[in-house]
């Protein structure tokens, strides 16, 4: 273990979590913008220019608001919840590759935080956890809509977790990898994974709809019948950690779907690009495609919301077990048969 | 039925085809249709900076009005505050002294002149009972304020401008 290898890792991982809470912060930003745009308004434009400062805003009242426990609740757990919610979203970012490999002071840098061979096992543990800062929650709060919003939240994500491994099943036949580095280097240039695996792309989107609790699946908040669902009892920080473990999620799952799908840090005419500007600066404009493709993610995101209304909760659970499962097994399916065929030739 | 007016309209309900039952298309039609929405006027008014033009027949702060020499028209006589219907209005009378002509109109005057902004409902029935012409709800919307008793608008608040310093405003504009 070198010290250079040491300062790069730790430099990275500082880097990945100020982008992280800084991409988690602006999206409350540009949730609020796209929310005006799309029904003919301005949305907040007092904060700074473009209302750019509302976030910092925002972020001070959460702080200085005031924290009510609910004498009912149970208090270790009522904390426990979006500790564990904030917690694990952070956690998923982790393995994900944001760019090739970089050359800064004579080194080759990964710019990756570690790059297991089972990332995609690790992104789904870690996702699958994030499921539990809702329901200790939900439950701490000692509230019947909590509880409701809580028992939603279990039973969705449970549903569509299977549903999202299902469509990354059919993917890894393809890959024949689970390193997310791997994947990202297999679809170099134009040779995106949305190509070959177009409806597994669709079920994966709509599984991380669900998975990040966002609208049109966003059943265990649910303003308009449970109040705010889990986090009703929460009050100042602890529901400000609850929004933004949600925008966290919806980061990674963006970054997810464009490393699987788009390409990840992949462009056409990437390698021309790369003998023009050299190994340092060839790599930080993959860098910021990818980002432009996370971006872009995190806008579709939004747009849904506003746009789709929210799914009934029979709805939501005829369309995971009844159509996404089989469509995700079909999927499967197809894929051995084509890739069988194809080996043959 | 026949129906007599020939407006009914009986609703078919057929059974969903294959691309309505998958919903898609549906959805990227009204995607579609919100993102061209993006591009749209907005309707916002930017209120501080900008106003909202008032209809001719605003009804407003009210004012109470100096006639064409610069006297208050109020005499006083009260029946703005009997046709209060929310009992908003209150005042004290009080006699012209000597050497006051250029200041009221009438022998008679308000020394004081109170409006509950809380309760006044702006009907402007005030204004239709003063047999003076004293008094119209041409102003602009009441301010907020921290205090209840900050609302109660004397004389200071409600009487118009004295008609050289309006003139003074206007020869600096021109």
């Amino acid at each position: 273990m070198e010290v250079a290898f040491l300062i790069e890792k730790t430099v990275l991982v500082l880097v990945l979590f100020t982008l992280t809470l800084s991409i988690a912060a602006y999206s409350t930003w540009l949730e609020r913008k796209v929310a005006a745009w799309l029904q003919d308004r301005v949305g907040p434009n007092r904060a700074g220019i473009f209302g750019l400062l509302q976030p910092l805003a925002d972020g001070g009242k959460m702080f200085f608001k005031e924290e009510i426990i609910p004498s009912g609740a149970n208090k270790w757990l009522f904390i426990a919840g979006p500790s564990l919610a904030l917690l694990v979203s952070f956690l998923g970012s982790a393995v994900l590759p944001f760019g090739q490999n970089i050359e800064l002071f004579g080194r080759s840098i990964p710019l990756q935080v570690t790059d297991i061979n089972v990332g995609i096992l690790y992104i789904f543990g870690v996702v699958s956890l994030g499921v539990y800062g809702i329901m200790i929650g939900g439950w701490a709060s000692n509230n019947k809509y909590s509880l409701m919003g809580a028992i939603r939240g279990a039973s969705q994500n449970i549903s569509y977790e299977i549903a999202m491994g299902l469509s990354i099943i059919a993917l890894l036949l393809v890959t024949n990898s689970l390193s997310f580095k791997v994947i990202a280097e297999q679809q170099h240039g134009w040779h995106w994974n949305i190509l070959v695996q177009p409806l597994g792309f669709l079920i994966f989107l709509i599984c991380s709809f669900a998975e990040t609790n966002r609208v049109p699946f966003d059943l265990p908040e649910c303003e308009t019948e449970l109040i705010g669902g889990y986090q009703t009892e929460y009050s100042g920080f602890k529901m400000g950690a609850y929004m933004f473990s949600e925008y966290i999620n919806m980061f990674v799952s963006s970054a997810v779907m464009a490393v699987l799908y788009f390409g990840g840090y992949n462009y056409p005419g990437m390698d021309t690009v790369n003998e023009l500007l050299g190994p340092t600066w060839g790599p930080l404009i993959g860098v910021v495609v990818m980002f432009a493709k996370i971006i872009a993610f995190i806008f579709f995101f939004m747009w849904v919301r506003w746009t789709v209304p929210r799914f009934r909760y029979d709805q939501l659970m005829d369309l995971g077990w009844k159509v996404l499962i089989p469509l995700a097994i079909a999927n499967i399916v197809i894929t051995a048969i084509v890739i069988t065929i194809v080996d043959k030739l | 039925m026949e129906s007599l007016s020939g407006r009914k309209k009986v609703l078919e309900q057929k059974p969903m085809n294959f691309w309505e039952r998958i919903y898609l298309p549906a959805i990227f039609r009204g995607m579609g249709i919100t993102f061209m929405h993006m591009f749209k006027k907005k309707e916002t008014i930017h209120y501080p900076e900008q106003e909202r033009e008032f209809s001719e027949n605003w009804r407003g702060m009210h004012s109470l009005k100096r006639d064409e020499n610069g006297a208050e028209r109020c005499t006083a006589c009260g029946l703005c505050a009997l046709s209060c219907p929310a009992e908003a209005i209150t005042m004290i009378a009080s006699e012209r002294e000597k050497g006051e002509e250029h200041l009221y109109r009438e022998e008679k005057y308000a020394a004081v002149y109170e409006i509950n902004m809380l309760r006044c409902i702006f009907c402007g029935l005030c204004e239709e009972a003063c047999p003076k012409e004293a008094i119209y709800l041409d102003g602009p919307i009441v301010p907020a304020d921290y205090l209840r008793k900050d609302f109660i608008y004397g004389k200071d608040k409600l009487v118009e401008m004295p008609i050289t310093e309006l003139e003074a405003l206007k020869g600096a504009k021109v």
